[in-house]
Parts: structure tokens; C-alpha cells; sequence
């Protein structure tokens, strides 16, 4: 393709986890002797070479393990993972503040990035001095700096303190002017990595606005870089996905967000002993869950099929005499889907450990994954929660996988904008006229 | 195969072990001006002497000495003036010494920065040595004030050839302490302990150096090994251009040439080593 701007060529980096060194030059002068005479270094716990093959041991960790992509003219790229996956490592090596440990990027063209805004300002000088300060340390020239002073003052919006010291500014004239200035710099390639995370939603939006223009007007790519998939899926063309440093997606952007935020729920658990961290702390333990069963299969469940689980509950010599039991729905975003209450009913008395059944009916869930969380307690009234004991959500998870349980007929293609819930009356009857 | 060309970065896991990358500096000039405008732009703002600050420091070192050594310890100058002697000394040593010292922290004192943007790395120790010789500049011209003050009143000492070839004893200056500063940021890297002894190294190195006592002091059968120290040499032609005290010998001055020439490129080159990968160990 002629049209690549950016080549990522099987980039490897790791890192070594604990000291750098063994902290004082003369141990390192100790190892360095040792391995003159061909002995083993006597202050180092593993042979280096061998680990750095060997991606199981544990003095070693790979922040990015044999990725490549490629990056087209004007695309305006994704790039998403869980925290630890590499993505800042990825920037970092782009932007070339670190060097990977193997492999080769070619790129075309200037990067900037959005990342560091403000990044060299100086307190002392004026507002002025620092947009050329900052300008050119992002790679400007004066001559274009010059030229476009006032339209960089102009979006700073702070013209009326440009020529006083930046210490004296408030926080968000800084950021303001020093957002300014990265946004002119008009690279080739914009890096943007979670500038959405700061500033007001004013400025959330002037970000996003800016980065739309420079992709579509413009024509220049983007790489972005964020855990807010509503701003990666309006604005990106592709997304890559990365998990603990390897890429595992590369295409449609839906499809990568879909991906990534599968794997949060990881495997499906339909069984559960509830160890003490699985209880949620500050509640008062009178009657406590002990196991959890989902007695549907979790793998195999429709939206029209009734929920139901198991629960053992030990009592704690509680004086009430009668309870209630609730379950909450999430979909892997933790995002609370549904909430199920039942009555309060009577508690058995004289039993130590009991179990009840509860079934979950007309959930409408759609097909995707989710997890419980389960709670017993009883007089539920606005603030007044009254909760014998909560266990944590991701105790049991199961995944809705069919629209009708009795024909089994899968969802051929639910797009999870379409939401979580279908509403179970609401029937589409269609007919070939 | 031809669009192979076109790449205007190509970011591999080492630099090339001895790539200057004079080309990239070139393109950051404008970063070396900004960061020479800000070095003293910020220096003394907001202080109540300002600029007066350029004079004050030599000006006091040199009262000090003319106390300490001139008069109580009574080191003969070799029938310079005293005032002249010492400030003479204290203004080279001076930049030498800053261009040493803040080129030996660039690393650590600008980890912040580097972790965030790339730009040719070598433009913080270039607008230090530059921004440190602003400052020397000013100190030359009031030391030249004094000397013309001397001159009109007692005129035992005259001036040397030498004198226009000053520029180049001051380059000479720069890039020693260039060099060297580049060596220790890149040690510091991984070994902090530098950062400490640099400071007090240069303190005592002063002492290695003939600024409070002249180099005739020096005795005889220590003086080839005295002028091995590079700063020695320059320090003397520096002294010999303004009052005609006599240059070293080639063979001296030629040593520490050479010297600064190795340590500037032993300098680069550990520093291209280091800049890659300081980020992750820093």
C-alpha cells in the first residue's frame, strides 16, 4: 500500500521487573569482573540472558510482545486494552521516548502528540514566551509558530493575560493555552492518549472537535488512545485491542470494543463457594450466603428463559424472623442492568444453614455477558438499606446466547448499541404481503 | 520498492553506536533558542538585583580570594595585579564549571520532560553551554573594565596575541565541559551517586587548577603531571593573553586538545547510548 503512514513491525519490549541494577556501581563492577573471568554474576538472582528468552520468568515482563499493524493515510486509529496492556508503552515507543527491545516502525511524517499538554512550560516566563517554548519543543519552527500566534491565543482564549508569568494563571487557563498550542501544531500524525480523562466536558468536547476535524477535513491520522469506547467508537475507523502486550484484534472499531469488553468476563460461573473478600464489608453478617448456584446452563441461556438460583444461607442467630433476597444484574461494563427484590418471606427457624431458590422471570436480557450480585436483608426503604450481608458482583455469570429457548434460535447479529434489555411484549410480527 | 524512500522516521530497538544525528539537531535550532531565552529570561525574574546578579558572583569570589589567598595566606600572582589574577581565573573556571554541571544533570533534572516528548536530546546540553556563556560574556566585559581601569593607572603587565585567539580558549572551555558533563548524565542514568560528587568534584578540581596560586608555584618535577589536568593549559593561555605570563608548551597544549577531543566524543557517544533507553531506568 502505498498510502501507509505508519509501520509497526513485530515490536517487542520488555521490561525488567524490580531494581534496574543492583543500585551501587561497585556491584555492578563486581558482576562485570565475574563475568570477565566467565563466572556467574554473583549478585544476580537469574541468568539474564536465559529469562529474557523466556517470557515465564519472573524478572521479566513483555509490556508488548510481537505486535505489528499498519496505519493508512487519514485513518483515524483506536487503540484499546485493559490497564497493563501496553497501549502508553505503544505511544511511548511511537513518540519515541523509549525504544522498543525488537523490531522496526517506519513512519511517515511528524507525530504530535495530544498527551502532554503543557509539557515544558516554564512558570517564570509569560504566556507568550512559553507558547514558543512549548512550540517548539513539540518540533515547531519559529516561523510557524509566528504565524500562528494569534489563532493559538486566539482558542487559549486568555489574551488578556498572555503577557503574565504562567505561574499566575488559574489551572484551566493553562491548560486551555497549552491545549492550544499542541492543537496547532499540525502534525502529520496526531497522537491523542486520554486527554478526554482532564478538563471540563467543555473541554472534552473541544478535544473531540478538534481531533474530527484534523481526521476529516484535513485528512490526517489519528492514533487515540482511551477507555471511553463512546468517544473511540464516534470517532475512530479502526481500533486495535490489546491484551497483556499482544495484539489480539485488529479491524472494525465495533468489533474491537465488543471484544475487549468481552473480556472482562472471562469464564462463566454457575457454581460459588462465597469466600470472606466476596462479601461486601459493613453489614451486619445476621444471615449470611454461603453458595451460590445458577441452575440454568450459563453457556446456553435464552431471553425468553427464566433465571433461576440456588442459594445456602447460614443463619448467625438473627432475631428476624423474615427476609428478603435480591439480585442484581450487570453487564460486564459493571453497569447495573436489572434489579430484582422479592417480598419479605419467613425465615426457617430453628436451622442453622437453609437453602432457597429464586427465579428470576421475564429477565428480556439480550444476547451478551453478564453477573450477579446477590444480597439478603430485609425493609428496604430509600436510604434506610438494610442488608444482612451483600456479596460483590461477578459471583455468578452466565451469558444469554439465544432469543427462544424452544427453537433455540440464535441472535444472528445484535448490535450491542441496541442495548442490554428487549422488551419481551414488544413483538415485531412480520409478514410477507 | 522505492516508496522504502519515503520513510521520514524509522524507529529501530538501538541507535547506530556512533550517529551524531547532526541533521535533527539542526532542525531543533529554534528549541536551543527557546531554551537559551528561557535560561536567563527565568534566571533572575522576579529577583530585586536582576541581571546585577551576573556581576555580583565574580565580583565577590574575587574579594574573597583577595582575602583568603591574597592576603592572609599571601600566594604571589606573579606580578599580576591580584584583582586581575583571580577574576581572570574565576570567570573561565566559572563557565567551565556550569557548563559541566548543568550538562551532567541533564538527564535527571529533565527526566520529567523527556518521558513525555521526543526532541533531539542534545539540545539541553547545547542551550545550557550556550545560555552559560551569555553569562560569561558579561563577566568578560566587566573584567575588561577592570583591566582598562588597571591599564590607565599602573601598567606592568601587557597584553598577549594571544588575546584573539580568547574565542577559542572559551570554546575550547565549553566543549571540555561539554564532554565530560555528557559522560556523567549518561552515568547518572543508572548511578545516582554522581549526581552527588559532581558537585563537590568541581570544588576540588578548582583547587587542581592555578586560579588562586599561579602555575610558577607548581613545583617542577610536578608540573608534567599537573598539566595533564586539560583545564590547565587553557586556563594559562586564557591568563597569558591578558597579561603576558607565558603559554604553556605545545606538547602541553596539545595533550589537552586531544583530550578534549576524546572526552567530547567518548561524551556523544555514551550519550546516544544512553538517551534511547534512559526513560525506562531513570
Amino acid at each position: 500500500m502505498s498510502d501507509t503512514v505508519i509501520k509497526v513491525e513485530n515490536i517487542s519490549k520488555f521490561y525488567q521487573l524490580g531494581l534496574i541494577n543492583h543500585g551501587t556501581l561497585a556491584k555492578d563492577l563486581q558482576g562485570w569482573w565475574a563475568k570477565i573471568r566467565g563466572k556467574e554474576d554473583p549478585n544476580s538472582r537469574v541468568s539474564l540472558l536465559s529469562s529474557a528468552k523466556n517470557n515465564s520468568d519472573n524478572d521479566f515482563i513483555y509490556a508488548l510482545k510481537d505486535v505489528s499493524f499498519d496505519v493508512k493515510q487519514g485513518e483515524v486509529l483506536g487503540i484499546i486494552g485493559a490497564n497493563g496492556a501496553g497501549k502508553s508503552t505503544l505511544l511511548k515507543i511511537l513518540s519515541r521516548v523509549t525504544s522498543p527491545t525488537s523490531g522496526c516502525i517506519k513512519i511517515k511524517g511528524r507525530i504530535g502528540s495530544l498527551l502532554e499538554v503543557g509539557t515544558g512550560f516554564h512558570p517564570e516566563l509569560t504566556g507568550r514566551e512559553n507558547i514558543y517554548l512549548n512550540g517548539a519543543i513539540l518540533g515547531m519552527r519559529k516561523h510557524e509558530i509566528d504565524k500562528k500566534l494569534d489563532e493559538i491565543i486566539d482558542f487559549s482564549g486568555v489574551e488578556k493575560f498572555i503577557d503574565t508569568p504562567v505561574k499566575r494563571y488559574s489551572s484551566g487557563m493553562y491548560v486551555r493555552l497549552a491545549f492550544a498550542v499542541a492543537a496547532h501544531l499540525d502534525p502529520e500524525i496526531l497522537v491523542v492518549d486520554e486527554v478526554l480523562a482532564v478538563g471540563d466536558a467543555d473541554f472534552q468536547k473541544k478535544c473531540l472537535g478538534k481531533m474530527d476535524d484534523v481526521s476529516k477535513k484535513e485528512g490526517r491520522t489519528v492514533l487515540f488512545v482511551s477507555h471511553n469506547m463512546a468517544a473511540v467508537r464516534q470517532l475512530c475507523t479502526r481500533g486495535i485491542l490489546l491484551r497483556n502486550g499482544e495484539l489480539v484484534f485488529n479491524g472494525d472499531v465495533n468489533d474491537c470494543i465488543n471484544g475487549y469488553a468481552q473480556t472482562s468476563i472471562t469464564n462463566l460461573i454457575s457454581h460459588a463457594f462465597i469466600t470472606p473478600d466476596m462479601h461486601a464489608s459493613g453489614f451486619s453478617n445476621e444471615i449470611t450466603i454461603e453458595e451460590a448456584t445458577l441452575l440454568n446452563d450459563p453457556a446456553e441461556m435464552s431471553t425468553d428463559e427464566p433465571i433461576e438460583i440456588e442459594l445456602v444461607l447460614k443463619n448467625h442467630f438473627s432475631k428476624a424472623t423474615q427476609c428478603r433476597y435480591s439480585v442484581n444484574i450487570f453487564d460486564e461494563t459493571d453497569m447495573r442492568i436489572i434489579g430484582y427484590v422479592s417480598e419479605e418471606i419467613p425465615i426457617p427457624q430453628n436451622k442453622e444453614t437453609f437453602k432457597v431458590r429464586c427465579q428470576l422471570e421475564n429477565h428480556s436480557l439480550t444476547k451478551r455477558r453478564y453477573k450477579m450480585s446477590l444480597n439478603v436483608g430485609y425493609k428496604d426503604f430509600g436510604t434506610n438499606v438494610k442488608n444482612f450481608d451483600v456479596v460483590k458482583g461477578g459471583v455468578l455469570t452466565f451469558e444469554i446466547k439465544y432469543l427462544n429457548k424452544k427453537s433455540k434460535s440464535e441472535y444472528v447479529c445484535w448490535n450491542r448499541n441496541w442495548g442490554a434489555v428487549i422488551h419481551q411484549g414488544c413483538n415485531i410480527n412480520v409478514e410477507v404481503l | 520498492m522505492s516508496e522504502k524512500e519515503n520513510w521520514t522516521t524509522i524507529i529501530t530497538p538501538k541507535n547506530s553506536f556512533f550517529r551524531l544525528n547532526l541533521k535533527e539537531l539542526w532542525q531543533y535550532r529554534d528549541l536551543i533558542t527557546s531554551f537559551v531565552k528561557r535560561d536567563i529570561t527565568s534566571t533572575y525574574k522576579q529577583t530585586i538585583l536582576g541581571p546585577l546578579w551576573f556581576f555580583i558572583q565574580p565580583i565577590f569570589t574575587t574579594i574573597m580570594f583577595l582575602i583568603v589567598f591574597g592576603n592572609i595566606a599571601k600566594i604571589p600572582t606573579d606580578g599580576v595585579p591580584q584583582v586581575l589574577f583571580y577574576m581572570n581565573g574565576i570567570i573561565l573556571w566559572n563557565y567551565f564549571s556550569k557548563c559541566l554541571v548543568s550538562t551532567s544533570n541533564t538527564f535527571v533534572a529533565n527526566s520529567a520532560i523527556f518521558k513525555k516528548v521526543y526532541f533531539s536530546r542534545l539540545t539541553i546540553p547545547l542551550s545550557n553551554v550556550i545560555s552559560a556563556l551569555v553569562q560569561f560574556v558579561i563577566q568578560l566585559a566587566l573584567f575588561i573594565i577592570i583591566l582598562i581601569a588597571y591599564k590607565i593607572h599602573e601598567a606592568d603587565f601587557k597584553l598577549s596575541f594571544a588575546v584573539f585567539a580568547v574565542p577559542l580558549f572559551v570554546l575550547q572551555m565549553a566543549v571540555l565541559g561539554l564532554g565530560i558533563g555528557l559522560i556523567i548524565t549518561s552515568l547518572t542514568t543508572k548511578y545516582r551517586d554522581l549526581t552527588h560528587l559532581i558537585g563537590f568534584a568541581v570544588q576540588l578540581w578548582m583547587y587542581a587548577t592555578p586560579i588562586v596560586y599561579p602555575l610558577s608555584m607548581v613545583p617542577e618535577k610536578w608540573r608534567s603531571l599537573y598539566v595533564l589536568n586539560p583545564v590547565v593549559p587553557i586556563l594559562e593561555s586564557f591568563k597569558h593573553a591578558f597579561f603576558s605570563t607565558g603559554m604553556p608548551s605545545l606538547t602541553e597544549y596539545g595533550i589537552s586538545i586531544a583530550m578534549t577531543i576524546f572526552l567530547l566524543f567518548a561524551g556523544i557517544f555514551v550519550f546516544n547510548f544512553v538517551e534511547k533507553n534512559f526513560v525506562d531506568t531513570v
